[in-house]
């Protein structure tokens, strides 16, 4: 199909937006409401174009592209429009750029300079709004929202959860959480889409900054750090590297300069995590525990399930999340092996996930009183930090993790995409039963780029059916399966974010998602380049057994590494 | 039976007589509870979420978007103040302020010891008696700041 823009002509595909054709053809529109592979809204009209035959401008992003049709992007009429929607967005702002969050990476901000706009023309009173600093996880500002819905959509129409929807109406429209509570009492699961979409600065993480910097300049504290598998493979995108490149070596000899005493990998209890679920999952199987068995690494599934689905609780694992088994081991096993106090000890995470802050302040998570995770930074809060301090990670030498909890296989580090739990417990799982090691160890089924994947393996004559998900809205449908008996799963890996935690709410913010595949695609790399492919030949894994925990969900391993899971009475 | 269970109860008898409906059949249900209760409590809004399978957030969405829905019991004295054109033109904002001030209450809020509750009016229909206020159905015409005045005074002695 032809399509005629700007006097010249291109093509377009049956069933295309004019959007969709012009990029395409590698020409673009502003947009601030569009969201890829979901419905268009229209909300914002940044994406008007003039149409030869129509009284009216159109929104490229849902007006479908008809043969023969003539369209300009940029006629002075369209320009002028798209800069009076970005002045009357502008007219209630709050003018803090230089104070705001997403100074120099917010969209409206970007807009506005494009379009040249240099002064208020259109003044209305200011919103006046109080921030939501109610959660661990999550700040809202609703005096910068702008109303494009994003939030509210991918909270929906891809998590599953609807924690927040538009209230009110006309100028007095607000995104709110049900009642106007606040997101600590709401159906939040702290997944944060929510900010990863925000055009502006209307929703961030809660930054655990100023603890961090405290704690380093204490000389009394050890301050030890962990990162998240994903990390080292996405924080280059902050740096200006390409999607995928790892920088493990460069960002362990920069969290040192930063002032980090000790470097943990949080891969290697990812490791720790597959030695005690596997010796879980089969125990259930051999003796008729509960089942099917779900995974609970992933702290906004395990805040799902406790509010919406209770009755699954004993279904999931009892085992902590990798960031919390590393936290229990810094301030017990390490604690005790280095002669010091574990209250003189500051534990920092570093995760690709706002709601592992909320899971580091949850009760069970706790030694005598104290926390074993003491802040947690997502991916773009550590990009701030190396800025902060100055340090330019080109010229950085790498340098290793330290041991005893730093070094990892890479069946740890697959935790970082949806699907490498999975793919990590079977190597270990089919070690345990059959005593011998997989041929091929990469399971292709597994590695699909589906929201759901089921397989079953036969493994030493035991039948094994497991299933991978992600987001909550396919959760839903699986269940739905299992409980007409249309899906057998035993083993369920559940994951909040659509894929995994590179696709995390902490993570360095991508328009495209082919950063996205990148970033899993280097994993996937790092995982075949790996000499140690499973957790349970990790010789540090063993070491810890030997030396201190004696068996997989032995008396050490339950008091350090298990927790327990209760309901929760938000608004859902 | 305390006001909450009582109310609750009524909820569940509104729910019943819909049974199996989806998201289409929210407003009706809504309208429903707030004639039987005067107004959509935290519990209610919950209660219709489950039985419709609505997030509350949604609900509250849609309950908000409308004017005709409360989230508060009204008061003893539901003073209503019509903010139509007439009454627009010949100072219905400056009874609205008054009336604020004078019972300490802003509009859409029912008073904390539920004496009053103000509720802002398009038009009532009586533009001929602007500026016109309504409490608990009676009209009120041609009111002025110092008649406000009178009016709460009178409704504070009554109550005594």
């Amino acid at each position: 199909m032809n399509i005629e823009v700007n006097n010249k002509i291109i093509q377009a595909q049956e069933g295309d937006t004019i959007l969709d054709a012009l990029k395409r053809n590698g020409m673009s529109v502003p947009t601030l409401c569009h969201m890829k592979d979901l419905f268009p809204s229209g909300a914002c009209r940044m994406c008007v174009v003039e149409m030869e035959g129509s009284r009216n401008l159109v929104t490229a992003c849902s007006y479908p592209a008809t043969e023969g049709m003539k369209i300009k992007t940029h006629s002075d009429r369209v320009i002028h429009a798209r800069k009076t929607i970005i002045e009357l967005l502008l007219s209630n702002h709050p003018d803090d750029c230089l104070y705001c969050i997403r100074n120099n990476h917010c969209e409206l901000q970007t807009l506005a300079a494009k379009h040249n706009i240099t002064e208020r023309r259109i003044s209305g009173k200011k919103n006046d709004y109080k921030l939501d600093i109610s959660s661990a996880s999550i700040v809202r500002d609703p005096a910068k929202c702008i109303l494009c819905g994003r939030c509210v959509r991918v909270c929906e129409e891809v998590e599953g959860v609807s924690a927040i929807d538009f209230s009110g109406r006309g100028n007095k429209t607000v995104i709110e959480t049900a009642f106007r509570k606040g997101m600590n009492v709401s159906s939040c699961i702290n997944c944060g889409q929510c900010i990863t979409v925000c055009p502006t600065g209307a929703l961030d993480e809660f930054a655990h900054f100023k603890e961090i910097h405290t704690a380093i300049n204490d000389p009394k504290k050890r301050v030890v750090v962990q990162h998240a598998p994903s990390i080292s493979i996405t924080i280059a995108e902050e740096f200006g590297l390409a999607a995928g490149t790892n920088v493990i070596g460069v960002m362990n000899a920069a969290l040192r300069k930063i002032g980090f005493d000790v470097v943990f990998d949080s891969s290697f209890t990812a490791d720790l995590t597959i030695m005690e679920e596997s010796a879980e999952l089969i125990h259930r199987i051999q003796n008729g525990g509960v089942l099917p068995m779900f995974t609970s690494c992933c702290p906004g599934w395990v805040k799902y399930a406790e509010q919406a689905h209770p009755e699954l609780l004993p279904n999931l694992s009892s085992c902590k999340s990798p960031q919390q088994m590393m936290g229990a081991l810094i301030k017990g096993f390490y604690a005790e092996k280095e002669g010091i106090k574990p209250e003189d000890i500051y534990s920092v995470g570093i995760m690709p996930c706002t709601a592992k802050k909320f899971e580091a302040q949850r009760e069970e998570m706790t030694h005598n009183g104290i926390t074993d995770v003491d802040a947690v930074l997502t991916t773009r809060e550590l990009a701030k930090l190396i800025r902060l301090y100055g340090i330019d990670i080109h010229s950085l030498q790498p340098e290793l993790t330290d041991n005893p909890l730093g070094t990892r296989s890479s069946a740890g580090k697959l935790f970082g995409a949806s699907g490498g739990v999975m793919e990590a417990a079977i190597r270990t799982a089919y070690f345990k039963l059959t005593g011998e090691e997989m041929i091929e160890y990469k399971v292709e089924t597994i590695r699909q780029d589906k929201l759901r994947r089921e397989m079953s393996l036969n493994v030493a004559g035991l039948d094994l059916n497991v299933a991978v998900v992600t987001t909550f809205l396919e959760l839903e449908r699986l269940l739905k399966d299992i409980k007409s008996g249309k899906s057998k799963a035993q083993f369920i890996e559940v994951m909040a974010c659509p894929q995994g935690c590179i696709s995390g709410g902490g993570q360095p913010i991508v328009p495209s998602p082919e950063a996205i595949k990148q970033r899993r695609m280097a994993l996937y790399d790092i995982d075949d380049k790996s000499a140690i492919r499973a957790s349970h030949q990790n010789p540090f894994i063993i070491q810890l057994y030997n030396e201190y925990l004696g068996e997989p969900l032995g008396e050490k391993s339950h008091h350090y590494l298990h927790t327990h899971y209760h309901e929760r009475d938000v608004l859902l | 039976m305390t006001e909450q269970t009582k109310e609750l109860a009524g909820c569940a008898a509104i729910l019943e007589k819909h049974p199996g409906e989806g998201r289409d059949s929210l407003i009706p249900i809504l309208q429903e509870i707030q004639e039987n209760h005067g107004y959509l409590s935290e519990a209610a809004i919950v209660a219709v979420g489950k039985h419709l399978k609505l997030p509350t957030s949604k609900i509250y969405g849609v309950a908000t978007f409308y004017n005709q829905f409360r989230f508060q019991p009204v008061g003893k004295y539901h003073i209503q103040v019509c903010r139509g054109t007439a009454c627009h033109v010949l100072g219905s904002l400056s009874v609205l302020e008054h009336l604020e001030k004078e019972i300490k209450l802003k509009k859409g809020n029912t008073s904390k010891d539920g004496l009053f509750s103000i509720e802002v009016v398009a038009c009532i229909g009586a533009c001929g008696l602007a500026p016109v206020i309504s409490i608990n159905g009676e009209f009120h015409a041609k009111v002025s700041p110092e008649r406000i005045k009178k009016i709460v005074n009178d409704l504070r002695r009554n109550h005594e």
